[in-house]
């Protein structure tokens, strides 16, 4: 049943590799060009979808596995409050990073970057956690991987 | 995009509609791009085009790829209904600046000190970003979070049962497999 679709597994091979690196670019890039964590995170989450519908769950699953989606996916907005706190123990407001470092923009800086990567972090393991959910579901009940 | 939504909602085979949602979706990305909204643009074309296409696949093998067409009463009222709601949003819009009209409110409340400010405030080249990240940090942190309880709540909806009717189908096993734990 996989063996067929020979054409499809090598192209996806070829191209996951570049999806990443391109939400990785988004995530990184987005202070200067359009993008950010929310997008990079679609973006990153939409690789490891690839992988899943192309080689089914259960391998998509070796790679990324349950618990660590849910971990990245908590840890996501635990990253962003934590920016919050840190900001405010440091003698700003919640949420004012121009107190994380000696310079206002410097400060600015880190925290955008952080609370990105927070917001990114959600964002890709939220994808993949709908819809490992939904293919997962798929498997159990005609008891095959997708074809 | 509205030959499009005509044809969708004629359309009674299901794997159709969701193509032509996705095609729709590319549509709307298009059109932010011309409007200069290219991180909405970016946005549109990932999660509309790209990630709902593929969970609304994933819902469709779950169930029917017909619609059941329902045609009653009911379905008379719903379009009364909607046609009222239409109208109102519309004639909402009437008294909307125009477009690109620099004495429109949303150009003279905070979006000058936005534009003149952040580059030296927070100093990210891309004002989007700035806004998003920094001065809406509140905003967007409540963004992750319904993220995230969007993803809990279809972990606790589908995630679970899963587990749960695992122990129903094979009942000869008795001792409903070590409750609750939360890793898998």
């Amino acid at each position: 049943m996989m063996q067929r679709k020979a054409v499809i597994r090598v192209t996806s091979k070829l191209l996951i590799p570049f999806i990443l690196l391109f939400a990785l670019y988004v995530q990184w890039h987005g202070d200067f060009g359009p993008g950010g964590g929310f997008q990079a995170g679609v973006i990153f989450g939409a690789g490891f979808i690839l992988y899943g519908l192309i080689y089914g769950v259960k391998q998509a699953r070796q790679v990324i596995p349950a618990w660590l989606t849910r971990l990245v996916l908590a840890l996501g907005v635990i990253l962003y409050a934590a920016v919050g706190y840190v900001g405010l123990f440091m003698g700003g407001r919640f949420l004012n990073y121009s107190v994380l470092a000696s310079t206002p923009t410097g400060g600015q800086h880190i925290g955008i970057l952080l609370v990105e990567l927070g917001v990114g972090m959600t964002v890709a393991a939220a994808m993949i956690t709908i819809f490992f959910a939904f293919a997962g579901q798929e498997e159990e009940e005609h008891g095959a991987e997708w074809d | 995009m509205a030959v499009l939504a005509l044809t969708l909602a004629r359309i009674r085979n299901m794997y159709a509609v969701v193509m032509l949602t996705g095609i729709y979706s590319l549509l709307g990305a298009a059109l932010y791009v011309i409007l200069d909204a290219v991180d909405v643009a970016f946005t549109e074309a990932a999660v509309g085009a790209g990630m709902s296409t593929v969970l609304m696949i994933g819902t469709l093998a779950l169930t029917s790829d017909r619609e059941k067409v329902v045609s009653s009463a009911k379905t008379r009222r719903a379009l009364f209904l909607v046609a009222i709601t239409g109208a109102v949003l519309i004639y909402g819009t009437l008294d909307m600046p125009r477009y690109g009209d620099p004495a429109a409110p949303i150009h003279h409340h905070v979006v000058p000190r936005y534009i003149e400010e952040s580059g030296k405030e927070v100093g990210l080249p891309n004002v989007v970003t700035s806004v998003l990240a920094s001065y809406r940090g509140y905003d967007t942190m409540g963004e992750a979070f319904v993220i995230f309880t969007a993803a809990a709540g279809v972990l606790a909806l589908i995630g679970r049962s899963r587990r749960r009717r695992r122990p129903d189908e094979e009942e000869g096993t008795g001792a409903k497999a070590s409750g609750g734990g939360p890793a898998s």
